[in-house]
């Protein structure tokens, strides 16, 4: 009984392509993977504009939306009708083609990142060799569109917002994939459904989720860091500063096209969510031995739903960093500390079992990340404000 | 030579024709995107995952970027004044029919160069990304350590190039 409500949605699927012929039943099995995806994670979405606006709302002491619906539940709705029926403006002097193009490169690369995520037991679109390489080289194609689409909007806020954007991604993408390049020495596989595999064994009842050991919390720590830098979410937000750059790179969007950017924002929020929970909190494994009972998928969804409120409340919560202090965070700490990160989980490897291995692990990663952060705290001199001028 | 090879060279040698013909010099870098896009996807189709994710993630991800970046912050004027095409096209066009000519040669005399009595293409080997990772660091592991060495020698120029204009100023 608990297995069959496990695998309900592969069993839905095969009952449904079982109905057409054997010629055409992979492709209709694709398309029905394909358009399940399409049709949740925008419906995710619809729920988390919600939840942010509340969240933040009641963060902030204010009440969020209430007028559409109680507690505000159909302002998706309206949001979805006002962006439909806004006048879509295009300044004169933009480029056309590619000011077009740009959410579509986006939203095209953010659905197609979903789809090596596995949902559930059995449950991914594709379970590819080299499937967390091509989630990112395919969140590397993001960056792209950012560029393109403050490029093209001819606006010199649009233009610094997408430069801004564009060197926070680069910056952060490095340490983004040095942190999971722990989790693949240790599981020895770049398939996305044999790392959650390889941490859905239990000790005593107790998961063997990554974020467990030392140097899986390190890289966790670093990679949520990381994530948040890679979708331009608050406290990295300077590219689409509200306060600053009007609006960044999407200054110059009105309507669907909007829409479109927004959606891709919070699809890559939803995705590298995923990609969080496969990599450290075990997937679609569940939390105690116990409770296997409960379906595969549904841990997933409530792993990604945590995650997207602890983004919520960190966007709540943390004072913007400016770039320079981005870019010196990256550089000069996070990219250290993966590094070092990847010398301690080979460590762990080769040491054996023990209780040994987690003292030295955990020994090593403390006194340098004190240590370091100590040291860089120390070199700043706060004297009086000094300027440099462009010449 | 399935319709999906047609459809992507079609894309690959279109990219490439739009890079070197088109006025606004991004939209050329914006081609020359496509162009990269499309030989990923040929890597893909041979079944060469790897590198197909690889191109992706480091022309697309990296050098496209990279390009943009550059074009934008050397040129100011957008639209050359005499057209796209140099006057010496003749002598291009020669050299370039030459490399073709020697690139075709090479391609088609390598299947002769293959082990096979009967002449039939020998099936493609399945290459998975561990048997990549045992050859990179088992036979390999000479070149990828003096590619490593090449790449911090690029890294260092680059910061020393780029220090020593501010170096002067403070």
């Amino acid at each position: 009984m608990a297995n069959t409500l496990d695998q309900i949605f592969v069993l839905l699927k095969h009952w449904i392509m079982g109905l057409f012929p054997s010629a055409v039943q992979p492709v209709i099995g694709a398309l029905l993977s394909v358009v399940t995806i399409i049709v949740v994670f925008p419906a995710l979405f619809a729920l988390t504009t919600v939840l942010e606006r509340k969240g933040l709302g009641r963060m902030q002491n204010r009440i969020g939306p209430n007028r559409t619906g109680p507690f505000g539940i159909l302002q998706p709705v309206a949001d979805g009708i006002k962006s439909l029926t806004k006048e879509d403006i295009i300044p004169t002097s933009a480029d056309g083609v590619v000011h077009f193009i740009a959410p579509l490169v986006l939203v095209v690369a953010v659905f197609m990142g979903l789809a090596v995520l596995p949902m559930g037991r059995n449950m991914q679109l594709v379970d590819m060799d080299a499937g967390l390489l091509f989630f990112f080289a395919i969140g590397a194609s993001t960056e792209l569109s950012i560029f393109m689409a403050g490029w093209s909007s001819r606006n010199k806020y649009s233009l610094l917002g997408a430069m801004r954007a564009v060197a926070q991604m680069i910056s952060y993408e490095v340490p983004l994939l040095m942190s999971s390049v722990a989790i693949v020495m240790i599981t020895g596989s770049l398939s996305l459904v044999k790392i959650v595999e390889a941490q859905n064994q239990y000790t005593w009842g107790l998961p063997h989720w990554y974020i467990f050991t030392p140097w899986g919390f390190a890289a966790f720590v670093m990679f949520c860091i990381a994530a948040t830098a890679e979708t331009n979410r608050s406290p990295f937000d300077l590219p689409e500063g509200e306060s600053e750059l009007v609006a960044g790179y999407f200054t110059e969007y009105s309507g669907f096209k909007f829409a479109l950017f927004f959606l891709g924002e919070y699809l890559g929020m939803f995705s590298i969510s995923g990609l969080g929970s496969t990599l450290f909190l075990g997937g679609w494994s569940a939390p105690l031995q116990v409770l296997e009972f409960i379906p595969s998928w549904f841990w997933f969804f409530a792993k990604v739903m945590l995650s997207i409120v602890v983004l919520i409340w960190m966007r709540g919560t943390l004072p913007r960093l400016r770039q320079d202090q981005l870019m010196n965070f990256a550089w000069k700490f996070v990219l250290p500390m993966t590094l070092l990160n990847l010398f301690v989980a080979a460590m762990w490897r080769f040491m054996g079992e023990g209780w040994l291995r987690w003292v030295v692990c955990s020994a090593i990663l403390i006194v340098v990340y004190v240590g370091a952060g100590r040291a860089m705290m120390l070199r700043q001199n706060y004297g009086p404000r000094s300027y440099r001028y462009a010449e | 030579m399935t319709v999906v090879f047609w459809i992507l060279a079609a894309v690959t040698v279109a990219g490439g024709l739009a890079a070197v013909m088109l006025k606004n010099t991004v939209h050329c870098a914006l081609a020359l995107t496509t162009a990269f896009a499309g030989l990923a996807l040929l890597f893909m189709q041979l079944d060469a995952q790897f590198v197909g994710f690889a191109q992706i993630l480091v022309y697309i991800g990296a050098v496209a970027i990279l390009v943009v970046f550059a074009i934008l912050l050397t040129r100011e004027s957008e639209q050359p004044e005499k057209g796209v095409f140099s006057r010496t096209w003749l002598a291009g066009l020669a050299i370039a029919a030459a490399v073709f000519a020697v690139l075709a040669w090479a391609v088609l005399n390598s299947r002769a160069a293959l082990p096979d009595a009967v002449g039939l293409p020998k099936p493609a080997p399945e290459v998975t990304v561990a048997q990549i990772g045992d050859a990179l660091m088992g036979r390999y592991v000479l070149p990828l350590e003096i590619l490593a060495l090449l790449l911090t020698a690029a890294m260092i120029g680059a910061v020393l190039v780029a220090m020593h204009e501010k170096g002067g100023r403070k």
